[in-house]
């Protein structure tokens, strides 16, 4: 059935230390009393878990998780794909790049495959919402506020995080990219928002005359509009100061090729420089491929060009924070097994998440795949979610930020965390 | 000289104090004060343009709030006649749907790569369109009318019972809905508007009833690109899944008796088959490959009636009106037009067994089964208090005061649910009055951006900006995607980013240099006359300290205007 051996272990290697008692010392000294907060142990014995650092890309319209890792060695991929599909290594000169166990990346993705080589990158196969919606606003909304099918929770996982996490008053302990809060980060916790363009057009505030006289009329003020003002200007004056700092080391070197690219060194240099950041998001759009997509050339391969270059970007400008930083993408759900008449791929179900850091088990590719023949397949249409985006999240999150149970379920609420199978996903 | 003025008008400002009124206390003598008159003009409005503040003194609160309860008798300025007159809102949903949703459909199959392309775009470019036409009406009638407390009532109800315009046949009929289903009814009996919302397509698409079906019934194939849907697995073609309860749980959630309101995951079922057959239209009972998306010939022919006169035949078959419509062809499958708005009920896919919903039992009778759950759910004390606390929180305070929604309450349930009893309710409490309240509600961006316009005598001549800001803000105009709307709340609103953005733009208002508006000779003094209950020490002595062409900005930018 899985054709993968590894990746469906139901016996963990963490599993087996709580079993067995073999853990380390630590583990059997501090005398805890749920496996849970175990591991959790573990898992930070490298990292304090007040400088770890959670960056969510979100890819928005569903890109086709098929054709970034690439099942090469599954004949049905070809027979569905006849148009669209992305060559087996070797057999083309845009073909995909070897991962394991029969499965490529996207040539697009170059830039990150030598992340995948130093064991810092990885999948999960057919993750995601197992919500059944096909609508991307729908979709993209429930992935948002982490309760899928809830629309009673309005505010966003990202930002429920954060109020788990210890306050360090930054105005920048959440950086969004973009000109919009994004639903993820909506709630009671405040982020900071930027621009990802190279130059910002000035605004009233940039003026130093004028921004003194808001001060003198909202700081000091009772109420919360004095702290907002306050923080919002904080915000602004350091993310300008590390951006103008970042921009002259880059004005050494070439100019971004587009307004995208630039998101991976603007943000990385931002938390290198600013220890305080906690979490980033950046959104990206441009997936929703139903028409003509490509194979290792075209429309996707431009768009997942900007994604892997801006990722290497960001683990570059991270330098040594590489270490304490985890990257997730993903996106609202997967698209078609089977090319569709327009040489597009229609909306699915199940994608494939990424996973990027310092701490991260990777080279290695996680999740439970049952392959693509017929009977396989969600809806005999798309791929299942075998694994809930939200176990992939807790699980990183939980180990890497030392958070409770009870603090995962404030962040992702009514969801009861069974799967134990990526355990193993955090060094 | 500029400083004294300014000094003076503050002085005024400063200095009425706030006695208690009884609760007729519109009707009061005391209520002559400038404050009382923003205050007024601030909560039954989006703000006072220059000069009516006076106006307003002088015919007393209580006529103006007459006037403003019978909102027809208003004429409406140029702009807005002008605004106003597109297919968006004019036309009927078949219309719409004619004109501008086919072309979503237009390439079958079987068509070329670049026909369904070119398909695609006019699609596109059709949602645009209408998309524009709706939101510079809303836009142009917020800023410009002299009906201002219908547009606030707008502005709350559509929220109340939010769409969302990118929800695939909504895009068309986004600017119908509001026109047909909510402005019309936005002061009359709460069952009334209900009504309109329950029997508009465009809710009944958004909130998926028209595919809520008797369990275990074939179904039409209308599974819609626009909904998300591109291609459906064969399994599912042409079947609807059965019961589908979204829209009977927001009914109750969100519409009617409130999250709180004392129903039952069993009441939401049996009100979900209650609701069964309740949809748009669409080829009935399975039969074949029909419905909206297929059908190539035109909904109504040369010589057919207008949406108007259609609407005057309310209930009518619209087979009456030019044959075959939609996919519904004379073949008494069993499905016809319920109310004006081109909503359809499909008896062949409706549940006629009995049902119990919140203990009463509805006998299986079809489409006047709709009518008394209806009945029910408006007549329920939850009802009343539900709504009255959300009037309450978006026309006061983000936590109301129980006593006063307790009073509007009981208006509610003394007369029959008319929105202007209740209003009047409130706006005659002492709690509306008391002084803690008074510039103390922080603005949402729709109504900071609008009040800024009205404040500085401006005129939009070109929306794109505002509905820009309105995006940027994160409050896009029919852009809330969930059933529930936008909050009205400081909570949802205030955050460091927002604030910053708010001052950045009413800077630029101040400066003149705000995209798509004329704006008035408005000087900083003008302007505090028109917004200002009261202005802090701080921004005060900052204003006088600021070079009079910047004072406008600086004022709009201030802390008090960003709350209401």
């Amino acid at each position: 059935m899985s054709n993968i051996n590894n990746i469906d272990d139901p016996m963990t290697r963490r599993d087996f230390l709580a079993k067995t008692g073999l853990a380390t010392g630590t583990l059997l000294c501090s005398g805890l009393a749920t496996p849970i907060e175990a591991w959790a142990q573990i898992g930070n014995s490298k990292t304090a878990a007040t400088d770890s650092k959670l960056v969510v890309i979100f890819l928005r319209g569903a890109v086709d998780g098929l054709n970034v890792v690439v099942p090469y060695a599954d004949p049905n991929y070809y027979a569905m794909r006849p148009r669209i599909a992305v060559a087996a290594p070797g057999q083309d000169n845009a073909a995909c790049l070897p991962l394991s166990n029969g499965f490529g990346l996207h040539p697009a993705l170059g830039p990150i495959y030598p992340l995948w080589q130093q064991k810092k990158l990885t999948f999960v196969l057919n993750s995601g919402s197992p919500d059944p919606t096909r609508s991307h606003f729908e979709a993209q909304d429930y992935m948002e506020i982490g309760a899928p099918g809830q629309h009673i929770i309005t505010s966003g996982w990202l930002n429920r995080l954060l109020s788990q996490l210890p306050d360090n008053k930054s105005p920048v302990r959440a950086l969004n990219v973009g000109s919009t809060t994004p639903r993820i980060l909506q709630g009671k916790s405040t982020s900071a928002t930027y621009a990802p363009s190279n130059k910002r057009r000035r605004a009233a505030l940039d003026n130093e005359v004028v921004e003194q006289r808001f001060q003198q009329m909202y700081v000091g003020r009772a109420d919360s509009l004095g702290a907002a003002y306050s923080e919002g200007i904080a915000a602004r004056n350091t993310i300008n100061e590390k951006l103008s700092n970042e921009q002259m080391m880059a004005n050494q070197g070439a100019l971004p090729a587009n307004k995208f690219s630039s998101f991976g060194r603007q943000l990385g240099s931002l938390i290198r420089q600013e220890p305080k950041v906690q979490v980033g998001f950046v959104a990206l759009g441009g997936f929703d491929t139903h028409v003509n997509q490509g194979a290792g050339k075209g429309q996707l391969a431009n768009q997942l060009t900007t994604v892997g270059q801006g990722l290497a970007d960001l683990v570059q400008a991270l330098g040594p924070a590489f270490a304490r930083t985890t990257i997730v993408v993903m996106s609202e759900f997967g698209r078609t097994a089977r090319e569709n008449g327009n040489g597009g791929t229609d909306h699915g179900h199940g994608n494939v998440m990424w996973v990027l850091g310092g701490n991260i088990n990777g080279g290695r590719l996680w999740g439970k795949w049952d392959g693509l023949s017929a009977g396989r397949l969600n809806e005999n249409r798309d791929m299942p979610v075998s694994t809930d985006y939200r176990t992939v999240v807790a699980q990183i999150i939980g180990e890497q930020m030392r958070l409770s149970q009870s603090q995962l379920n404030t962040v992702f609420p009514n969801f009861a965390r069974t799967d134990r199978s990526l355990a193993d996903i955090v060094v | 000289m500029t400083k004294l003025t300014l000094s003076l008008t503050l002085a005024i400002l400063l200095s009425s104090p706030t006695p208690a009124y009884a609760d007729n206390a519109l009707a009061s003598p005391n209520h002559k004060s400038e404050q009382d008159i923003i205050h007024f003009l601030n909560r039954a409005g989006f703000g006072a343009r220059p000069g009516e503040i006076e106006r307003v003194q002088q015919m007393g609160l209580s006529r103006y709030l007459d006037q403003q309860l019978k909102p027809n008798t208003l004429p409406e300025p140029d702009s807005v006649k002008q605004a106003i007159l597109c297919d968006a809102l004019d036309k009927s949903c078949i219309e719409l749907f004619q004109k501008y949703g086919r072309a979503n459909f237009k390439a079958g199959k079987n068509a070329s790569e670049a026909e369904k392309k070119a398909a695609k775009k006019e699609a596109r470019q059709n949602f645009r369109q209408i998309y524009e036409q709706t939101a510079t009406a809303r836009l142009v009638r917020a800023v410009d009318s002299p009906r201002q407390l219908q547009e606030t009532l707008v502005d709350f109800w559509f929220n109340h019972f939010n769409i969302y315009h990118k929800k695939g046949l909504d895009n068309v009929w986004i600017g119908a809905y509001e026109e047909q289903a909510i402005r019309p009814y936005a002061l009359g009996r709460f069952r009334d508007l209900l009504g309109a919302t329950a029997h508009h397509p465009a809710m009944l698409f958004y909130l998926d009833n028209w595919q809520n079906t008797k369990a275990g019934q074939p179904q039409p194939a209308l599974q819609n690109k626009l909904a998300g849907q591109t291609t459906s697995p064969p399994s599912a073609k042409s079947k609807f899944k059965g019961i589908n309860e979204n829209y009977a749980r927001e009914l109750m959630e969100l519409h009617t008796l409130g999250v709180d309101g004392g129903y039952t995951q069993t009441d939401v079922q049996e009100l979900a088959r209650v609701l069964t057959g309740l949809g748009i239209p669409a080829r009935g009972g399975g039969g074949g490959q029909g419905g909206l998306a297929r059908r190539q010939r035109p909904l109504l022919g040369p010589g057919v009636m207008t949406p108007r006169a259609m609407a005057r035949r309310a209930g009518a078959r619209i087979t009456e009106y030019g044959g075959d419509l939609i996919g519904l062809g004379p073949d008494g499958n069993g499905s016809k037009s319920v109310g004006e708005f081109g909503a359809y009920f499909d008896a062949n896919r409706h549940d006629f067994g009995s049902k119990n919903v919140l203990g009463h039992r509805i006998a299986g009778s079809g489409e006047k089964e709709i009518e008394q759950v209806l009945d029910i759910l408006a007549k329920h004390p939850s009802t009343a208090k539900h709504i009255c606390y959300q009037l309450a929180q978006y026309y006061l305070a983000d936590e109301p005061p129980a006593s006063l929604v307790s009073k509007m309450s009981d208006t509610y349930l003394k007369q029959d649910g008319r929105i202007d009893k209740i209003l009047e309710t409130m706006f005659n409490s002492n709690e509306f009055w008391d002084p803690r309240y008074i510039n103390a509600k922080f603005k949402s961006p729709y109504r900071f951006i609008i009040s800024a316009l009205r404040n500085t005598d401006s005129h939009l001549t070109d929306p794109t900006a505002t509905a820009g800001y309105l995006r940027q803000a994160g409050m896009p105009l029919y852009g809330c995607l969930t059933p529930d709307g936008y909050k009205n709340t400081q909570d949802a609103w205030l955050n460091p980013d927002a604030l910053l953005n708010r001052i950045n733009i009413a800077a630029t208002i101040g400066a003149g240099r705000y995209p798509g508006v004329t704006t008035g000779n408005i000087t900083a003094e003008s302007l505090a006359d028109t917004f200002a209950t009261r202005l802090s020490d701080q921004t005060s002595a900052t204003v006088k300290k600021t070079p009079a062409n910047q004072r406008v900005g600086l004022l709009l930018g201030s802390p008090e205007f960003m709350k209401y």
